[in-house]
């Protein structure tokens, strides 16, 4: 919302520096985010040495080279056509100024003017913004001889000062501007850009602006008077009104006027309106804007004339209703509208008029012919507003203000001010009276409060008339019943609750009033709740990122929104996964981004992608969810996944040393057995495994019994193509995180180290090529028993020595005793025993 | 008295023969020269059987002391000739230190992760618990049940992916959170921190992603007041940015929460004197915070005449971003290795 300082003025007393206005009004709510400056100067630095703590833009104009000015006759240039000169006073001497100004050219040649003209004149070296230029872009006005004629001052465009983007013409100011006057004197204006709140509603208007200036500054609030009566013959009986739903429309007024000319309004009033940020039409139109500026209160005019002809001569009848199915309407944009049933427009009995609350329809407007005008100040249920401004995507100031909500106690309000500004601006009389109908009162409420509610929320102790005192300052009606405050809702604001929850917006406005920052500091006092059980779970999860960061993975964060397409790069043809059914968004952002992830591996190999040529070892991991639709339920599972993936050299490659090979199935594997024991899992088991992601011949399942723990690999190099790898195989595991959190036990013990010597040996042994290894190594734990403290394999052999078919795997075997040194004897019949278990469970044999 | 005479002349000449020896060989060389079994004094020893008997004991006596002359002088050059040959091997090793090291492979945490353990580890302290919830939502716990029905003007304060799935969406922030917790543990007071992935359908920018981490902050009890959650605030605030820097509360509004404010931290870069992060203000929007709406209260389970709480919600990235000068949030999720090894 922009608010003209000049205007706020009108209606409460400052006497704050701007930069101290804008620093009030943020701390209470009101979000200053922009002063533009319209002729002020720029505030001074502040003497502590902190600079403008608000961001400034817009022109200052300077005392002495912008002044009032008046042209006393308007002449033709001797060489051009498109350009006159002007006689003009300065307030200190006579100049002649050259310009082009179309709107002075009604003037050429009519000898001395007999009301000269006002304007605002630039003298020579005066700083404005460049008219001719797109944007703003400062000029110093400089001597030059244009046409043969010397050129050295300007009399000034809006665009040219820096008010609006307007440059048709030349300002003409109101006539009674005091000739040599500074400009900035005379109308030296700043407007302050105020980010409205939804629940301040009530702020979207000059005067709840200076209502809140008035609550924070102490100094009273001047309402605008009213001073042209209503003296015409009384509006009833010229006009009816039916409200058909009253919830959608509580209340609708109408006023009359009669004998306007439409016609450009006063400059300042002209210049009020574009500083707010709205375009003046004429003097009827401009009066509805302005008063929705000063009060929220939207109003439209409707030409009394239009509608009683409609009504066929009679007097006409407003009716408010719902759209009937089908009904279409072409609003004043020319657009021809498809209603929906909840969309309330505002008829007559010929038919349907306007959108309400949101946009007129063309037929009923004000034109430049129209003489008696009808003025419509209503108020409509707001969110009903608001489904009709997303439906239409059609949205005005009107209905930005009524979306957010307007009290009915405004609409008469409005209708008497609207009326008043059009007799000064566009002559007429007004009718006595108004029609009004309201039948759906407002009930604001009355709220109780204690001194102790208060001292209870905000820690600061009040009296029932201290509060009392900064409630009325907001206009609340204040009573006391012993020691309880009533405080009254005022006739503007739909923001306050009942009961509860009004108790509450009680305190926040005290709370404001006070200032947050003069509220105390204290800490919380109250026992410690007890243990929430998520929270270990998460510093479980933590723990398992520190121990795969330990292992010399990179964390990395994906987007979890992603697409079908990019996931399906994962997949052989074929793969269930394909068809398996996701969240879909209703509206993606983009098609990229247009279901929430099933996969954390694709999400991951798609950083793997991205850094592939950015180093010579890759290796990444995240945790995170996937979503998994179910059948039957309305949110999806969301899986925790831990998801790693390598590729490259196995070590950072150094200056001084061969580079090592690239990482391959068994270093991934490490990497998931040392994760395994980080969490302290034991006896997890690892079997090959089918996929369609995987290399099948490279490719595991880890299961800790039943439980599957995950499955990792090398890509297939199907799947490997479609991405933008290079030639190192790349390795990745997808883990279940409930599966390995569950598996991790939640507390673990330790054994003690034995102080005895331990015997170590190895042995090698020639089994079938079929046997995995690990039923090799289980069969040698089996056989070695509790004494057996230690299997490392180190050596696979396979050769003629052996013969085809056959492997010798070699391993380092400790054997140690915790009570005890172990002798030769007992050395020898472990030995037996692993050598038995071998040859009886895997035939194998002792190689020699 | 020959015999003597000629020790003393081998021990001279034994002796002056080892200055000149300068390396291992000649010293070996030399010992067996003049140590050896033909040395002069050895000689000397097995020649003593024919002296005469009156005067063995005397030459026995200066063998000895030729022997062990010169064996002490033969240990003195040997050690000299170590010491020597180490200097020279020590010399002939140094390294050139500026070359660079070899690493091994460094993994490391997200900066997200390590920012959001910074703030677990300071709200921990005082007392809050992580709390978990969904990214997929209902409408109801992400809006209606936050004060903020269909419709409501406030919902235009945040711009909502839906899922196909009616009243089904993905949270805008982590709120929904703050009334599955109080559901959970109604009526026990709770101090729970609420950490979450939270989506807005609006164009991504340096400033903010369409995806982003949220931490909520909610506690709720019998005597919690406006001061706690002023204090409770500062405290983290200044802890996690620095002892020294301001903290100011600005009103504003969230419909699940009354009074609403926004805290300001005092810029980290130009501490309150203006400069470009700040956009000149000197201040820094942190956190949107209040005390728990009655409403809320009550959808969570709680009777709002007795209890009271406080929430407020803060992203790990901005303050990483304010404390690592990060220029462009939407680094994060990118995952260029050469931003994460900065971590
Ligand atoms: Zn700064």
């Amino acid at each position: 919302m922009k608010i003209p300082l000049s205007w706020l003025r009108d209606y409460v007393e400052i006497d704050l520096s701007l930069e101290e206005l804008a620093r009030r009004l943020t701390m209470a709510g009101l979000e200053v985010e922009e002063i533009r400056l319209v002729g002020l100067p720029m505030p001074p630095a502040n003497p502590t040495g902190i600079p403008h703590e608000f961001n400034y833009t817009g022109l200052s104009w300077e005392p002495d080279k912008i002044v009032v000015a008046q042209i006393d006759e308007v002449m033709p240039h001797p060489n051009a056509d498109r350009l006159v000169l002007c006689r003009l006073n300065d307030g200190t001497a006579e100049q002649t100024v050259l310009t082009g100004a179309p709107n002075l050219f009604e003037y050429k040649g009519r000898g001395p003017l007999p009301a000269p003209l006002k304007v605002a004149y630039a003298k020579e070296g005066a700083r404005i913004y460049d008219g001719h230029q797109p944007g703003q872009v400062l000029t110093t006005l400089k001597r030059a001889k244009i046409r043969g004629i010397e050129s050295y001052s300007m009399v000034c465009s809006e665009k040219e000062l820096g008010i609006s983007e307007e440059h048709e013409g030349i300002i003409i100011l109101d006539a009674d501007a005091p000739t040599g006057m500074p400009l900035v004197d005379y109308m030296g204006d700043a407007v302050l850009d105020i980010s409205i709140l939804p629940n301040m509603a009530r702020n979207a208007c000059v005067l709840g602006v200076a209502r809140e200036v008035s609550a924070l500054t102490g100094r009273p609030l001047r309402l605008p008077e009213r001073r042209v009566p209503a003296i015409g013959p009384a509006v009833e009986g010229l006009a009816r009104i039916e409200i058909s739903e009253p919830e959608y429309n509580p209340r609708f007024t109408l006023g009359l006027i009669r004998g306007v000319k439409p016609q450009p309004s006063p400059y300042w009033v002209q210049r009020r309106l574009r500083l707010a940020g709205m375009r003046p039409i004429n003097s009827i139109v401009d009066a509805t804007n302005y008063v929705m500026l000063e009060t929220c209160q939207p109003l439209h005019a409707f030409d009394y004339g239009v509608l009683t002809r409609r009504a066929g001569g009679k007097a006409p009848t407003i009716l408010t209703r719902r759209a009937a199915p089908g009904e279409k309407l072409t609003t004043l944009d020319g657009v021809e509208r498809s209603l929906d049933e909840f969309t309330v427009l505002v008829c007559d009995t010929a038919g349907a008029l306007s959108i309400a609350g949101v946009m007129g329809g063309a037929e009923s407007e004000v034109t430049e012919a129209t003489t008696d005008v009808l003025l419509e100040g209503a108020s409509w249920n707001f969110i009903n507003i608001r489904r009709t401004v997303g439906a239409q995507k059609l949205n005005s100031e009107a209905a930005y203000r009524f979306a957010r909500g307007v009290h009915p106690e405004l609409a008469p309000y409005g209708v008497q001010l609207g009326l008043e500004r059009m007799a000064l601006w566009s002559g007429g009389q007004i009718a006595a009276g108004l029609v009004d109908a309201y039948p759906l009162p407002q009930a604001d409420p009355e709220v109780a409060l204690t001194a102790q509610d208060v001292t209870r929320a905000l820690d600061i102790h009040l009296s029932l008339e201290e509060i009392a005192a900064l409630l009325s300052r907001l206009g609340f009606t204040c009573r006391t019943e012993g020691e309880t405050l009533y405080a009254k809702t005022p006739p503007n604001r739909l923001d306050i609750g009942e009961g509860l929850v009004g108790r509450a917006d009680l305190i926040e406005e005290i709370a404001r009033l006070v200032g947050f920052d003069n509220l105390p500091y204290t800490r919380l006092a109250d026992p410690l709740p007890p243990p929430v059980e998520e929270d270990s779970t998460l510093w479980a999860e933590e723990h398992l990122r520190d121990v795969l960061a330990g292992l010399g993975l990179r964390e990395v964060i994906t987007f979890r929104m992603t697409s079908a397409e990019r996931e399906a790069r994962l997949y052989l043809p074929g793969s269930p996964e394909l068809e398996a059914p996701y969240i879909r968004l209703a509206n993606p952002i983009s098609p990229e981004r247009a279901v929430m992830r099933r996969s954390l591996l694709a999400s991951v190999l798609e950083v793997l992608e991205r850094n592939i040529r950015l180093r010579d070892r890759l290796a990444f991991f995240e945790i995170g969810p996937v979503f998994l639709p179910v059948e039957g339920q309305t949110l999806p599972d969301e899986a925790g996944r831990v998801v790693i993936a390598l590729s490259g050299r196995r070590e950072v490659p150094a200056w001084n040393e061969a580079a090592s090979g690239n990482m391959d199935f068994y270093d991934l594997k490490g990497i998931i057995e040392s994760l395994l024991d980080g969490l302290h899992i034991r006896g997890a088991e690892y079997e090959p495994a089918g996929s369609d992601i995987f290399h099948p011949g490279k490719c595991a399942r880890v299961r800790l019994g039943e439980q599957v723990l995950g499955v990792f690999g090398e890509l297939h190099p199907i799947v490997k193509a479609r991405y933008d790898f290079l030639a190192a195989p790349v390795l990745a595991a997808d883990l279940h995180l409930s599966a390995l959190l569950e598996a991790s036990p939640a507390g673990y013990t330790a054994s003690s180290v034995s102080p005895y010597p331990p015997v170590l040996e190895d042995l090698a042994v020639v089994v079938d090529e079929a046997i995995p290894a690990g039923q090799v190594a289980e069969a040698i734990r089996q056989g070695g028993g509790r004494l057996l403290a230690g299997v490392r394999l180190f050596d696979i052999y396979r050769g003629e020595q052996i013969g085809p078919g056959k492997k010798s795997l070699a391993y380092n075997l400790t054997y140690q005793a915790p009570d005890r040194t172990l002798t030769d004897q007992d050395a020898a019949g472990i030995r037996q025993r692993i050598i038995r278990r071998l040859e009886q469970d895997l035939g194998a044999r002792l190689r020699s | 008295m020959d015999e003597l005479q000629s020790l003393e002349q081998a021990q001279a000449a034994a002796l002056a023969a080892l200055e000149a020896v300068n390396d291992e060989a000649a010293l070996e060389a030399w010992r067996i020269a003049h140590l050896g079994r033909s040395a002069p004094v050895m000689l000397a020893f097995s020649r003593l059987g024919q002296a005469p008997k009156e005067l063995r004991p005397q030459i026995g006596q200066a063998a000895n002391r030729v022997k062990q002359a010169l064996e002490e002088a033969f240990a003195a050059r040997a050690q000299a000739l170590k010491e020597a040959a180490l200097q020279r091997s020590l010399t002939a090793e140094r390294l050139d230190v500026t070359l660079p090291g070899r690493r091994p492979a460094q993994g490391s945490l997200h900066i997200e992760t390590q920012t959001l353990r910074e703030m677990y580890r300071i709200f921990g302290e005082m007392g809050f618990q992580v709390f978990r919830a969904p990214d997929v939502e209902t409408d109801e716990n992400n809006f209606t049940a936050l004060n903020i029905p269909p419709y409501h003007p406030a919902r235009d304060m945040w711009d909502t992916f839906y899922t196909t799935n009616p009243g089904v969406l993905l949270r805008t922030h982590t709120s929904p959170g703050q009334i599955r917790a109080m559901r959970q543990f109604a009526p026990q007071p709770i101090r729970v921190v609420l950490p979450g992935m939270c989506y807005r359908y609006e164009q991504a920018s340096s400033r903010k992603d369409i995806q982003f981490t949220q931490v909520e902050l909610l506690a709720v009890g019998y005597h919690i007041t406006f001061g706690d959650f002023k204090g409770t605030l500062r405290d983290f605030a200044q802890r996690i940015f620095g002892e020294s820097l301001r903290t100011r509360l600005r009103p504003s509004y969230f419909p699940f929460t009354e009074p609403s404010a926004e805290m300001d931290v005092e810029c980290v870069i130009c501490r309150g004197k203006g400069c470009a992060l700040c956009k000149g203000s000197g201040w820094l929007e942190i956190m949107g915070c209040g005390m728990v709406h009655p409403t809320v209260l009550q959808n969570g389970g709680y009777d709002p005449a007795k209890f009271s709480g406080f929430a407020a919600g803060i992203g790990p990235g901005r303050v990483a971003m304010l404390r690592h000068a990060i220029e462009d949030l939407r680094a994060f999720y990118i995952n260029d290795v050469r931003f994460l090894e900065q971590f």
